[in-house]
């Protein structure tokens, strides 16, 4: 089962590192990592999506708490949640193809950030998902490179 | 108030009331040292660093407290790791200070620089580099908190010698106060309730207790458990100690070199209680026959080892004092329970384990005059009427010291249990004797073990520690024998240590004393002279070469598929 958990750290030197240390040395595996710092600058956010089964969740959930610069541990899919991740895509658009990458890319509310003579780069976020989706797509047109942030997560308010 | 950052991490020290440090110095902190020596704290100069952390280690098991080592930067810190290692696995309180290169030349390659934070970072509770002289002294109170408290261990402060000689701020202790470490040391009642009635409701019940009893000192409100409910009760080889070894309820150790009767009442019983245990695989054998007819109950102060390695019903996350004493209270205030039905009720289950005791007790054979090694620990035993602190090296010697010297006592047995560090024993005897100088130690030690951290004879000899070293001398890696002989076809591939020194001799050298016994009758004399001696002695007993430890559960097997002999 996937899981994507949020982990509030303090912001110090070699903090990351215990975590993906953590990871790496109890054989956990990690499909994607974000950190970033939040409105307190000395606090950032972990979001970290893995998979395992609910035992090896458990554990690594506790293990992250046992860190001593961790400050919180939630599995936000424990509730529900919006997952975001965004890519960057430089895709072949010569001219017999342009109009058809401008318009997938509209279809995906994408935005263009970037344009040569024989190449758009273009920015798509959305759920894994979705940038899964436009991926599949636009590789028979011809991908050339792709950056992407790992997935961020937060959980939706209680609508009481 | 402002000082060197040198008179302030003596001030610190003197602050947690550390009295003794093992330490080995270098460049960078010699003025760490300087400051020591006017201080109040004893500096034991080992003579080398893995042994500084061993010593520690034992010192604080005996006391009860942190240890502490310090040691200089690069080759110095790096030979800490496998003391280090050792604690943590152990979950032993520690410090360990080590001296880094200054601030500005760290990541240059600088000479004597390594990243000694990063390469400790998973073997050690917390650590830290100390950047900002100013934040030195807070660091230190919370290292000693953090090793000290919740499930301890080791932590280490890397000092940087530009901050050790600068001027620091020493601003008055106040009690330290985490915001991202809270350890929970108070049991949940709703828990310690359901864990009652389920105690109550067992028949075949068994008490599985580990070094959390004794890290928690809570050996006493254990007893008291036991007794009152007349549970059989096991210990794990870090929980020797924990519950007297002598007490008729007591079943000796459990696990791979466990007795038969622990291993069995373990595999029939229909509720096992572990306290402050962890599950490793040397005491469960082949998990999914584990227990396999048990409800669990496990209380733990730390909530990873629950649920890790075996499924919990009823899982505890408290200090096992706390909950103890918990579980003690509830029972006191039960109108309907009774003692006397209880002692019957578990009666027959008490029975069939006295049969096993009775039918596969632990034990050797003799053979003439050939030493066995199992006699030399049960006269150490009856010699020092089981007072004895007892410090071990790694192997058989081990777990023949496991077996037969029946601990009635907590802190009293020292060894590495987790890690398995051969070359822990000697300088945990020093440790251990410098912690408790009125007290006999004993460090029942192999051959091989023995000689690496040998070195240490000349640190007990300038301390004064009368340590007394029991070599069971059988000229081999024994323990790694022992499987040779029995699953690689007695190829003794890499074992032979029949070219060692002259054991006796060394320890002249060293300006100890030798003794050796080579037949049955010479062993008496010669633990007689050694506890007479008022110096370090060294007991070469040479033993029957091939001696296996027995029982033994073979890695990967259930712990039912025990070979007897
Ligand atoms: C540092 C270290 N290296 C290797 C081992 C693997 N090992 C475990 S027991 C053992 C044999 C120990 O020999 P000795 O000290 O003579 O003890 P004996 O088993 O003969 O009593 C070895 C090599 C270890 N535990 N620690
Ligand atoms: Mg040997």
């Amino acid at each position: 089962m996937k899981h994507t958990i949020s982990v509030l750290l303090q912001n110090k030197p070699g903090v990351l590192s215990r975590v993906t240390g953590l990871f790496s040395g109890r054989g956990f595996n990690i499909e994607s990592l974000s950190v970033a710092e939040t409105l307190d600058v000395g606090v950032s956010c972990l979001t970290l999506v893995t998979r395992g089964p609910d035992e090896i969740i458990e554990q690594i959930t506790k293990q992250l708490h046992k860190l001593i610069d961790v400050i919180k541990v939630v599995d936000v899919g424990d509730s529900e949640f919006v997952e975001r991740e965004m890519a960057l895509i430089r895709v072949k658009a010569e001219s017999h193809t342009r109009a058809e990458v401008l318009r997938i890319i509209d279809i995906f509310r994408g935005k263009v950030v970037d344009v040569s003579p024989k190449s758009y780069a273009v920015e798509i976020t959305g759920p894994r998902s979705k940038i899964k989706a436009v991926i599949d797509i636009l590789k028979p047109i011809g991908i050339q490179e792709i950056v992407r942030t790992g997935t961020i997560a937060m959980a939706r308010a209680k609508k009481s | 108030m402002k000082m060197t950052g040198a008179e302030a991490i003596v001030k610190c020290l003197e602050e947690q009331g550390v009295e003794v440090i093992f330490g080995f110095p270098g460049g960078v902190i010699i003025d760490l040292f300087d400051e020591l020596e006017k201080s109040s704290v004893t500096n034991v100069l080992v003579r080398h660093e893995q042994a500084a952390v061993h010593a520690a280690d034992a010192y604080g098991r005996v006391k009860g407290e942190v240890g502490v080592a310090l040691v200089t930067s690069g080759p110095g810190a790096t030979n800490t790791v496998t003391g280090i290692a050792s604690a943590y696995c152990d979950s032993i309180p520690m410090v360990v200070f080590t001296g880094q290169v200054p601030t500005g030349l760290i990541g240059n390659d600088a000479f004597q620089e390594v990243d000694i934070v990063g390469i400790t970072r998973p073997c050690t509770k917390h650590n830290y580099l100390v950047k900002d002289p100013n934040e030195l002294v807070s660091i230190i109170r919370e290292a000693f908190y953090i090793a000290r408290t919740g499930r301890p261990g080791p932590v280490l402060i890397d000092l940087p010698k530009d901050v050790v000689i600068s001027k620091v701020n020493f601003p008055e202790p106040t009690p330290v106060k985490m915001q991202t470490y809270r350890p929970t040391y108070e049991p949940h009642p709703g828990q310690i309730a359901k864990a009652c009635k389920e105690i109550l409701k067992a028949k075949r019940p068994v008490l599985y207790i580990g070094g959390g009893v004794i890290a928690s000192d809570s050996n006493e409100e254990l007893t008291e458990l036991a007794t009152k409910l007349n549970i059989p009760t096991t210990m794990t080889l870090m929980g020797l100690g924990g519950f007297p070894g002598t007490h008729k309820l007591s079943m000796g150790m459990l696990g791979m070199h466990g007795t038969y009767f622990a291993n069995m009442a373990v595999s029939k019983c229909d509720l096992l209680i572990a306290v402050g245990s962890r599950f490793d695989d040397r005491v469960t054998g082949k998990i999914a026959d584990f227990a396999p007819h048990a409800k669990i109950i496990h209380i733990d102060i730390d909530p990873t080892s629950i649920s890790k390695n075996v499924k919990v019903d009823i899982p505890i996350v408290a200090d096992c004092k706390y909950a103890l004493t918990a579980m003690n209270r509830w029972l006191d205030v039960q109108k309907d329970f009774n003692g006397k039905e209880q002692e019957e009720k578990l009666g027959p289950w008490l029975d069939e384990i006295n049969d096993w005791k009775r039918k596969h007790p632990l034990g050797y054979v003799e053979e003439g005059d050939i030493i066995k090694p199992q006699f030399v620990v049960q006269k150490l035993h009856e010699m020092t009427n089981g007072e004895a602190i007892i410090s071990t090296e790694v192997g058989q010697n081990q777990m023949w010291a496991a077996q037969f010297y029946h601990f009635n006592n907590p802190r009293h047995f020292l060894t590495s249990g987790g890690l398995g560090v051969m070359g822990y024993g000697f300088p945990a005897a020093i440790g251990a004797q410098m912690a408790a100088p009125d007290k006999t130690v004993i460090d029942i030690a192999g051959d091989g073990s023995i000689q690496m951290n040998i070195q240490e004879l000349a640190t007990s000899r300038q301390y004064k520690c009368p340590v007394k070293i029991a070599i069971l001398n059988n000229g081999y890696l024994g323990m790694v024998r022992q499987w040779q002989e029995l699953f690689y076809d007695k190829r003794y591939a890499g074992t032979d240590l029949s070219v060692g020194p002259d054991f006796v001799k060394l320890a002249e050298a060293y300006g100890a004393v030798g003794l050796r016994a080579t037949k049955v009758s010479e062993v008496e004399p010669v633990i007689k002279e050694a506890l007479a001696t008022d110096n370090t002695v060294i007991m070469d007993f040479v033993i029957a070469r091939e001696e296996g430890v027995y029982p033994m559960v073979p890695a990967g097997k259930a712990t039912t598929e025990m070979l007897l002999s």
